[in-house]
């Protein structure tokens, strides 16, 4: 399988503070990967190196064999590579399906593109994917109007409508109760399997990554501490150590 | 959908209401020949609020400098008028049209850097440029400096004269209403709230913001230019500070009257700015001497209990009006 995301000895710091420290790891496209760590490990600060929204220290990060680490975030964002965030961000004054609408993928959007109406074939995308959230009877309501948990299905409807080759998700199931976290995996599958989108996934939730995810890599202190199979990574001693304390 | 609700579709009791508001529109300096320059002022006022909506509503950029394309059209225009003799209409119109052209190219230019600047940073930013404005006028003799600019005298009669420009403010209402109106139905205007929402998140979805922002402010520039540009005219003397670069008057206003009528709606503007403008006449005419004191105290009372505005306040309140609406059968498209 062709490597859709390589990320070769990426380093940051904050001040004196090593956030990240030479990392390397891959993703394969198709492929669904997570990321674990205590808090505190660096997950979140390789995520926002790996979408531009900082510059990193050293190393390199390759998006389809092209360079990204020196692209600006709405440059990665439109040669398909997304993420959602830790603290779910949508659009909170507009309706669940305005904030559909404008997630389409800007790649190529043109300021008289922009200029024009919707496309009814947009909505009826828009109206598909809140339907396959589970947020269709909803889609007239502000975003600022639904639960933490549904704002969470909503953000992931707009990556989604983004059409991205790959998405990086920030603990898509924190702070959503148990019934929708289930549905949720299911989605985040089907979207793998049906619309071919990688997945890169943080989480905290270890029930949930060991069934998503196909492969593991964890951090601890900002450095890369293990990878292999969930299974692997179950047995591995330092990684129980890391979580348990004893790093 | 509410972005429908807001525009209003022109049908029934509506087209009624729209006729009656053209009909008096069209006929208020006949009507009432006495106050047709406050009339005309109104109008002007409307297309200060609507075009201060479009970034300080639509888009979350509170700035209090767009008085700045205000001036920067009236001078321009002044100008054109007093150096070119191509006969009075026509270089009105030249001049208009240069001082829109100049207005749009400082708001692409400026707004390259101001509009990196964020929340409070952007409003304190934008502040000084009016301020600055003001003064490079008041010490460039080309136009006048502090001395101020005389604009050239309208040729014929002194009664079409207020009727010309009550017209010319008209029409430059309608027309800003109208593209505003078309443009927060496009997906432009999806992309104005969305920044206005969540920058962050919009850049992380690919938007190209720098860009919407910047014809947005642009947008925002043209119309204004055009309004000072005939302001400069009905008033027919520029102060830099008082008239062109008028920071704590115009530039003020424009904030509030978007702030009363309903910030981020297309009608709020123009409520807030009628109201508001209705007000400041009437505390001039009865509560001279307090005029300045009535006004700052309805500014306190817009700013404490109206936060939204009177539109916002009616969307809060009747949210299922604007289509906030959830379906019951769950999972049943109707559309």
């Amino acid at each position: 399988m062709s490597r859709i995301l390589e990320v070769e000895g990426v380093s940051k710091s904050f001040g004196g503070v090593v956030a990240n420290r030479d990392i390397s790891l891959n993703v394969a496209a198709g492929e669904i990967v997570g990321l674990i760590g205590p808090n505190g490990s660096g997950k979140t600060t390789l995520f926002n190196s790996i979408v531009g929204y900082h510059p990193i220290d050293s190393g390199s990060i390759r998006f389809e064999s092209r360079e990204i680490s020196r692209l600006r975030v709405p440059q990665i964002a439109r040669l398909g590579l997304l993420r959602t965030f830790q603290q779910t961000r949508v659009y909170k004054g507009m309706s669940c399906l305005e904030n559909m609408l404008i997630s389409t993928s800007h790649s190529g959007a043109t300021l008289r593109g922009m200029l024009a109406g919707v496309p009814r074939e947009i909505e009826e995308r828009a109206e598909e994917i809140l339907e396959f959230v589970g947020l269709y009877p909803k889609r007239r309501l502000a975003a600022s109007d639904l639960s933490f948990g549904q704002q969470k299905l909503l953000e992931f409807g707009m990556a989604l409508m983004n059409e991205p080759k790959m998405l990086l998700l920030d603990e898509p199931t924190a702070g959503i109760n148990p019934t929708l976290i289930n549905g949720l995996i299911d989605r985040l599958r089907r979207a793998n399997a049906q619309l071919g989108i990688t997945l890169l996934v943080i989480e905290h939730n270890m029930r949930v990554i060991m069934n998503l995810a196909q492969r593991l890599y964890c951090l601890a202190h900002g450095e890369l501490l293990a990878e292999g199979t969930p299974g692997e990574l179950q047995r591995d001693r330092r990684v129980l150590d890391a979580y348990l304390g004893a790093h | 959908m509410r972005r429908e609700a807001l525009t209003f579709a022109l049908r029934g009791p509506r087209l009624a209401a729209a006729l009656i508001l053209a009909a008096l529109s069209l006929a208020a300096p006949f009507l009432f020949p006495a106050i047709t320059v406050q009339l005309a002022l109104l109008w002007i006022m409307v297309v200060f609020a609507m075009t201060w909506d479009t970034t300080g509503g639509q888009m979350g950029y509170n700035s209090f400098g767009n008085v700045l394309f205000v001036g920067l059209g009236m001078y321009a225009c002044a100008v054109v008028q007093r150096d070119f003799g191509l006969g009075y209409f026509w270089t009105l119109a030249a001049g208009l049209a240069v001082g829109a052209l100049i207005a749009v190219t400082v708001g692409a230019v400026l707004g390259a850097g101001m509009l990196g600047l964020r929340g409070h940073y952007f409003a304190i930013g934008t502040l000084g440029l009016g301020i600055a404005a003001g003064e490079i006028a008041s010490s460039w003799e080309y136009v006048g400096a502090g001395g101020g600019l005389t604009v050239p005298i309208y040729p014929g009669d002194i009664a079409f004269r207020t009727g010309f420009f009550y017209y010319q403010c008209l029409m430059l209402a309608l027309a800003t209403f109208l593209a505003l109106r078309w443009l927060y139905g496009t997906r432009f205007g999806l992309a104005l709230n969305a920044i206005r929402d969540d920058e962050d998140k919009a850049e992380a979805m690919g938007l190209h913001t720098t860009r919407y922002k910047t014809v947005a402010w642009c947008t925002a520039a043209f119309f204004l230019s055009i309004a000072g540009g005939i302001l400069g005219n009905i008033i027919g003397f520029i102060d830099p500070r008082d008239t062109a670069f008028a920071s704590s008057s115009y530039g003020i206003w424009m904030v509030l009257m978007a702030i009363l009528g309903g910030k981020g709606t297309l009608w709020g503007p123009v409520v807030g700015a009628v109201i508001f403008h209705l007000t400041q006449e009437l505390f001039w005419t009865y509560l001279l001497g307090w005029q300045r004191v009535a006004l700052g105290l309805l500014i306190v009372l817009i700013v404490v209990f109206f936060p939204q505005g009177i539109f916002g306040w009616v969307r809060a309140r009747w949210p299922e009006r604007f289509g906030a609406t959830v379906e019951k059968p769950a999972g049943t498209k109707s559309a």
